[in-house]
């Protein structure tokens, strides 16, 4: 078949546009599914006529009229065969105002909205989010997660069924519930970010495309929604994103902030998010992403670890823990705490936390502990919640950097006190 | 990406003349009409049933053949559509859309990608 060839040049304008055409479709027809038939007859439309004819100057307007149009038939078609067409008519006259861009931008986020209801579980969320709005193919999803083909397939089928079931509205939410659902979309949002950030499994491009995908659909929402929480996410995400060059060295290991090579780290990627910061605050509404990547910034202006302006990473802490009072944030507060006011504070604050605030089974409490106990000289101690760190971590190149850890206290290599 | 859409029905459904299997099997022609004009239909076929078939085998350098095959359950493979898709939730709606999926089942199958590794069992 040589039909691979125009669709093969179609690729830019399809990731460019797909999204876009896709929102406006699934309004124009009623359902996800009229709406990829539609979106599939308007690409193969364009791949006959495009080379010939040359782009138009508007392709998304184009796309939208051509797969309506193709729809359209194929119904009166179907109609004609069941003599079911008066009943049909009215159906068919919906307008499409393709020339308001302020139109277009709601299908955009009636989309994105939708694809991350709540009624939805955040599996079928994050398939469908990835699916539709960034348009990844099943089969990219499903190795990017890890996961059968069919387990996506069937995640987004179960998904499309409720929202038709259910007749989940395919809209905008109100003033009143918009910064609920906003949440709901932004947590899918750095779900997906963070299953390509913390997948532990070493440099691997299926992974790096998940960070991708997720800082371009951040960077969707806040064109289309400037939202002092969704700017903060997406400074947030190229914040990490920034550091990862320093993240993994050469052998693959994960190096911890504190001795990752600064000179490494992408400054133009920083200056970005600094000014995504800077705009949210202007605001003057801080939510708990703002806060986090407030606080990542403030690490990425320091010269060095030491260096550090500890007293303004606590107080930020200070913040988000009343917004969002998990045991979680709690620790990183101690671990900062541990920075400002010595390794000794820091333990202090993070015992309770293990013993009675419920981090008794999260690795990163213990291995914060071993990294207090370690500069404390406390060798037997830090041996042991090492110890504990490393029955509990999953993650291969985590689990190697405990082990070195580890094997660092062993040789009496701890820094003394 | 090319998937098979393999169509199972009990052929005493698909051929009772109930006014269901008859609209099913008059709309099968337009269907496949209609994924040929898209350029999503590669090739397709409809089978005869397994009454009609034998089944050969190679063993030790001989061939033997048997009638059928003949399985215990009602439905039979009955057609086969290879379509080609941008992923599998694509191809599933365009297998989902046979009308007779309507009376049996679809299964719907990617085709092997012969630049993939083979699958380790």
């Amino acid at each position: 078949m040589s039909d691979d060839d125009p669709r093969a040049a179609l690729d830019a304008i399809y990731r460019g546009e797909a999204g876009r055409v896709r929102a406006t479709l699934i309004r124009c027809l009623g359902s996800f599914d009229a709406a990829e038939e539609a979106l599939h007859d308007a690409f193969v439309a364009a791949a006959k006529q495009w080379p010939e004819q040359g782009v138009p100057i508007n392709p998304y307007a184009w796309l939208v009229s051509t797969g309506r149009f193709s729809t359209i038939s194929r119904w009166r078609r179907q109609a004609r065969l069941a003599r079911a067409l008066p009943e049909l008519a009215p159906e068919l006259e919906v307008d499409v105002e393709l020339e308001r861009p302020d139109l277009i931008q709601d299908d955009e986020l009636r989309l994105i909205f939708t694809c991350c209801h709540p009624t939805l579980t955040p599996d079928a969320r994050v398939a469908l989010t990835l699916r539709e709005v960034a348009g990844l193919t099943t089969e990219e999803i499903a190795r990017a997660y890890l996961t059968p083909t069919p387990t996506i397939a069937q995640r987004i089928v179960r998904a499309k069924a409720k929202i038709r079931d259910e007749r989940i509205p395919y809209e905008v939410p109100s003033a009143a519930d918009l910064s609920a659902r906003l949440e709901s979309v932004l947590q899918v949002v750095y779900l997906i970010f963070n299953e390509g950030y913390a997948s532990g499994e070493g440099p691997n491009l299926t992974r790096d495309d998940l960070c991708r995908e997720a800082i371009r659909l951040g960077q969707s929402i806040v064109r289309l929604l400037g939202e002092p929480e969704a700017l903060g996410l997406l400074a947030l995400m190229i914040l990490h994103d920034a550091r990862s060059a320093a993240r993994i060295d050469a052998d693959g290991e994960l190096v911890l902030l504190e001795r990752q090579d600064r000179s490494l780290w992408d400054r133009t990627r920083i200056r970005e998010a600094e000014q995504l910061i800077e705009r949210a605050l202007s605001a003057r509404r801080v939510g708990p992403y703002l806060l986090q990547a407030a606080i990542a910034a403030v690490h990425v202006e320091a010269p060095s670890f030491a260096e550090t302006d500890w007293a303004q990473i606590v107080g930020l802490y200070d913040v988000l823990r009343r917004l969002d009072p998990s045991p979680v944030i709690a620790l990183n507060r101690a671990v900062a705490l541990g920075m400002r006011d010595g390794a000794k504070a820091g333990l202090a604050a993070i015992e309770p936390l293990i013993e009675q605030g419920g981090l008794e089974g999260y690795y990163l409490a213990h291995a914060a502990r071993a990294d207090l106990e370690r500069r404390l000289g406390l060798g037997a101690a830090a041996r042991r919640s090492y110890e504990r760190a490393l029955e509990l971590s999953r993650q291969p190149v985590e689990r190697r950097f405990l082990e070195a850890r580890l094997a660092e206290l062993r040789l009496g290599l701890a820094p003394k006190p | 990406m090319r998937y098979a859409c393999l169509v199972y029905f009990d052929p005493q459904k698909v051929f009772s003349q109930s006014a269901e299997a008859e609209a099913a099997l008059r709309d099968t022609g337009p269907y496949n009409a209609e994924l040929r004009a898209s350029g999503q239909l590669v090739t397709e076929g409809a089978l005869e049933l397994p009454q009609q078939a034998m089944t050969v085998q190679v063993r030790d350098g001989k061939m033997s053949a048997t009638d059928g095959p003949f399985m215990e359950t009602k439905e039979v493979l009955g057609g086969f559509l290879v379509v080609e898709a941008r992923d599998l939730n694509e191809a599933l709606r365009l297998g989902a859309g046979i009308p007779l999926a309507r009376l049996g089942f679809v299964e719907v199958r990617p085709l092997v990608d012969f630049s993939k590794p083979r699958p380790q069992l």
